[in-house]
Parts: C-alpha cells; structure tokens; sequence
C-alpha cells in the first residue's frame, strides 16, 4: 500500500474539517480557479492591509484573511485548507515565497526535501509529487490564491492613480 | 471463469496476445486494466503488422517512383478495403483521419468551408435560420466542433436531452428535428453512459426533413457488429487506438455521393487535381480529405486490428462485453454508496459503468483503485454537460473490452470498498 505517502493524516484532517471555509467580507480581490481535466473549482477571496496605516498595498502589506469555496477531490481540499493556515498573518512577500516553494515541492517527483520550517503542514503533500496527476489538485488553491493576490494589488495600483 | 460462461471467446488466450496485460503495476501487483473506453491495449498481431511494414514496405504512399513506393500504397490501400468492409463499406468511402475527433471536424469545416466554395458545394452551405442538432451527452469532440461551426455560420445548435435514466429524451423529435435541420450529430454509444441510442429511428426522422446525419462511433465500432447501411446514417466517425489499432489514425466513413459535394478541410500535397499559381482544384474523395504523407504504417495495424476481430467475431466481442457488463452492473453496484450513472437494464447497454461513491471524490477513488493495481478514468470523461445533467462534477468510469475477465470486476468492486474503509466511509 503506498496510499499512506500521498494520504497523509495531516492531509485527511483538514479534508474532512477543513479550516477557514466559507466565503468572507471584506475583501480586495477574488479568482476563480477550475480544473479542466475533472472540473473540480475553487473561488478564493483575500483581504490585505497595509504594513503602515495609510500605506500602499504591496509586498509587505499583510494578508489579512483568506477565505474561499470549493469542490473537489480530498487533496485539493486539504491543500485549500493548509493554505489558508500558512498565509493568514503573512507578508503578501512571505506568501509569495511560500508559493514558490510549494510549486517546486510539488514538482519535485518525490525526490525533494521539504524545509518544514518554511512550509510547515504544507510538507504534507510532499507524496503528493510522485503522482502527476494529483500536482494539479494540489496547486489549485495556491495559483487562485496567486492571481486573488495580483488583482487585490493592481486594483490598489489603479485606485491610486 | 470458465470459456462457455464468458460467451464464445477464449480469454485467456485473448489475453496471451496482449503483452501488456502481463506486466505488473504499483508493488508488483496484477495489472486490471478497465479504461478500455479511453484506449484499448494492442494485440501483438497489430504490432507485428505495423513493424512488418516499417521494415519491409516503408515509402510514402502515393508517390514515388520505385518498389517499395508500389508496395506502400499496396498496403495503405490494402488496409482501406479492410477497415471499409469492416463496416459494411466500400474502400472509396472511407477517409482515414488522425483520429474520430478529426473526422468529425472535417465535415464541420466542410460544411462552413462550403459557404465560400462555389455552387458546386452548395449543398452543404449553413447559415442563419437553419438549424444542428445533438444531444446532452455527446463527447465534447462531437459537441464543441458543432458550437463551433453554429458560430462560425450564424446557424443554431439544438440537442436532445437525456433522462433520468441516461436515455435520449425523444419525446420532442417531432419539433427538435424539423425542415429547418441540417445536421443531426449523435453518438452510437456514450462514452460514459453506455447507452446505445436508437440511431436508425433518429435517422430516419432526419432524413425525412432532409437533414444529414452524422454518427460518432468511436464506442461502438470497437465493441459490436456495426454495419453503416444497417444504421441508415450519411457520416461515422471513428478511432483506431479503442479497437486495437494503433494511436494516430482514425476514420470517417461518408455515403460517396456526400463525400464527392464537399470541399476539403485541409488542403496541402495529395489532395490536389491541377494546381496552378493562382487556383487549385481538388483530388476525388476520399484523397480530397487526406493532404500530406498518409499514416500508412498505422492503417496496416488499424487493417490487422479488424482482422483480429473479425476472426473472433464481433458477436462474440459483443456477447462477452455484455456478459461483463451484466455482471459489473450487480457487482459494484449493489455495493453501498455507488450510484450508477447510465442505464441499470441491460438493454441497449456497452460496457463503460460510470458511477459516484457517497463522500468520496472520483480522484480519490481512482487513486486507491490505482494501488491495488485497478486502471480506470476518473474526472468528467470529455463531457462536461452530461454530467451537469447528473449533478455530479465528475465520475469513476471502468470501461471493459475483449480481454477483460469477471475476477477483474471483483478486483473493482473490492477495490471500492477498500476505498471507502480508507476514507472511513464504509457502510454506516
């Protein structure tokens, strides 16, 4: 049985309580991810203050909330759920870099070394990587969350010019 | 399981020609192969086919001046006359494609190249006012090419609905296909469903409107007898690699007299009658529809698929598939949880069982299926709408063919149960 490296226990917890679930307000930008092969979807939404009151939203502007709704498969679910966990409280930088990590985690095949301090729970999906089909369930929440963030940054481009 | 239970095929002995179907998967356990519907496994009759002609025959065909040039064509048109009489067709009327979806788009394109064409193509000209009809659970490969060609022309898309049970609702024939119709495009057998539609009767209405009829059988041809006069339809598409031929190459079968008004989809070399600076006019079907060096290599393995069926007899494919199918129908669905999508009757049925498991995704399914070793599809099987119908984002298909036995539906229902003790939602 090799199920158990995919199916980490962390990863059945938050499939079956998953965490910060629900659509939320306020919130700055919002994207909708689906994924073509099995039409599973994600709608995420995020909310961001500035660093500095008053100041711009930007890298280091802090993602104040994240809140999303989704369909899908176990390991689309579970990584919505992590995500949530990881980025809430983050730099729009820090998250970003947590994004990439994560990206090349889940491209890894199987044979990368996940740095847990950077990742966290999010190690989890390391067995993820060794079935190419899953990569995708795992990354849906991470690029909706991805372009949520871009447009809640250009919108604050757009309104201050 | 003994031969006589599974009908008048031999399976184990099937089975010894499919090299594939020996190997192991995933810790060394017996490979189940049930996703027959997405690409059937190869005999090794076929493989020696298309190596024979790679090392003894190989040429472009239709050109050329030399021996081997004479004998490529041989067996590229060989294989025409083959694959044609396997449906019951002439081999002038037979179009080899790259696959069903290429043959379906070819009359699309030939039916909004037809406006710009000339009055010799009229026949085939749609615009505004007139109307194509499908139904909701076409493969996207005989859907979108029709919302495509409805957009490119101003024509409308119409379609059948389907039932509860995953039958057509044909209660509005009498309107749905009317003197404004021009096409009728319905496949034979669905991918998901199973269901095998009543094609003649459909046919026949259609073309008592004047309408053409274009069949996709990229499920049927594969699994039962099917002989084009027999269907009373105008077009069949279908595909070499889910009848044990090889991937590449597929098939449009069109009446001559069709063929013979329609302009050419994709022009290029071999195509062609005269060609000067300024025009060009068009080779006769059916090289009017094949531009460019043929996949010849891929006909004589399509051909040996055919021969190999015929030798074991399309009843006798069809009879076990729908042994199989019987008793999958029993077996993974009296399992608590599973829904079945498709019919539940064994009437007007082939053998692909989609179905649902309470609380558990389809990805999920497939992914515990995959560890014990059982292949399957998951996801919405390239038809999003009909699954939409079913409220249901996606589902588990097994599809099963020739080489397929009853202790490999065991191994499937087995392995949802395991499924559902993994994800804790075993009988409660």
């Amino acid at each position: 049985m090799q199920l158990d490296s995919m199916y980490q226990e962390i990863i059945l917890d938050h499939y079956r309580n998953p965490h910060n679930k629900g659509l939320r307000e306020p919130h700055d930008g919002e994207a909708h991810h689906i994924n073509p092969t099995c039409g599973d979807e994600v709608t995420l939404r995020v909310r961001l203050t500035p660093a500095a009151e008053g100041g711009p939203l930007d890298g280091e502007a802090t993602v104040s909330d994240v809140s999303y709704d989704s369909m899908g498969c176990s390991i689309s679910q579970a990584s919505a759920s992590v995500l949530t966990d990881l980025l809430i409280g983050r730099s729009v930088d820090e998250g970003m870099r947590m994004l990439d990590e994560f990206t090349e985690l889940m491209h890894s095949k199987g044979q990368a070394e996940p740095d847990e301090d950077v990742l966290e729970d999010a190690v989890a999906f390391a067995g993820v990587s060794k079935y190419p089909a899953r990569i995708k369930c795992a990354l849906l929440a991470w690029m909706a969350w991805k372009d949520a963030t871009a447009q809640s940054l250009e919108t604050e481009k757009e309104g201050a010019s | 399981m003994t031969t006589s239970e599974l009908g008048r095929l031999d399976v184990e002995a099937v089975r010894a020609d499919f090299p594939i179907l020996a190997r192991t998967v995933r810790d060394e356990r017996p490979l189940v192969y049930l996703d027959s519907g997405a690409t059937s496994q190869k005999p090794r009759q076929v493989l020696d086919a298309e190596r024979a002609f790679y090392e003894r025959h190989n040429a472009a065909v239709h050109r050329g001046a030399h021996q081997l040039a004479e004998e490529a064509t041989d067996a590229y048109e060989g294989a025409r006359a083959t694959i044609a009489a396997f449906v019951g067709a002439q081999p002038g009327e037979v179009v080899f494609t790259k696959n069903a979806t290429e043959a379906i788009n070819l009359v699309a394109y030939a039916m909004s190249n037809a406006a710009t064409s000339g009055p010799d193509y009229a026949r085939f000209v749609v615009g505004p006012g007139d109307e194509i009809v499908v139904t909701e659970m076409e493969h996207h490969a005989n859907l979108v090419p029709w919302q495509q060609l409805c957009q490119r022309t101003g024509a409308t898309l119409r379609w059948f609905p389907v039932t509860p049970e995953g039958r057509l609702d044909l209660s509005g024939i009498d309107e749905l296909i009317n003197d404004r119709t021009k096409l009728v495009a319905l496949t034979h057998q669905s991918n998901v469903l199973g269901t095998v539609n009543p094609v003649a009767a459909i046919a026949e209405r259609a073309h008592a409107h004047g309408a053409l009829v274009l069949v996709d059988a990229a499920q049927s041809v594969p699994h039962m007898p099917v002989d084009v006069a027999e269907l009373g339809v105008d077009f069949l598409a279908f595909s070499g690699h889910k009848m044990l031929g090889p991937n590449g190459i597929g098939v449009l079968w069109g009446r001559p007299e069709l063929l013979a008004a329609m302009p050419p989809f994709i022009s290029g070399g071999s195509m062609i009658g005269v060609v000067y600076m300024d025009h060009t006019t068009w080779a006769d079907p059916p090289q009017r529809f094949e531009a460019g060096v043929p996949m010849a290599p891929q006909a004589v393995g399509l051909a040996a698929a055919c021969d190999y069926l015929s030798a074991l007899g399309m009843d006798n494919v069809l009879a076990h598939e729908q042994a199989l199918t019987q008793y999958a129908l029993k077996q993974v669905g009296d399992v608590p949880g599973v829904r079945i999508i498709g019919p539940t009757d064994y009437d007007d049925r082939g053998g692909a069982i989609s179905f649902t498991v309470e609380d558990i995704h389809p990805h999920d399914v497939g992914q515990v299926l995959d560890d014990v070793g059982v292949a399957v599809r998951v996801g919405h099987h390239c038809a999003w709408p009909l699954h939409r119908c079913y409220e249901t984002v996606a589902t588990t298909r097994a599809s099963f063919y020739l080489y397929n036995t009853f202790a490999e539906i065991d191994a499937l229902a087995e392995g949802i149960r395991a499924a559902q003790r993994f994800f804790g939602t075993a009988a409660r």
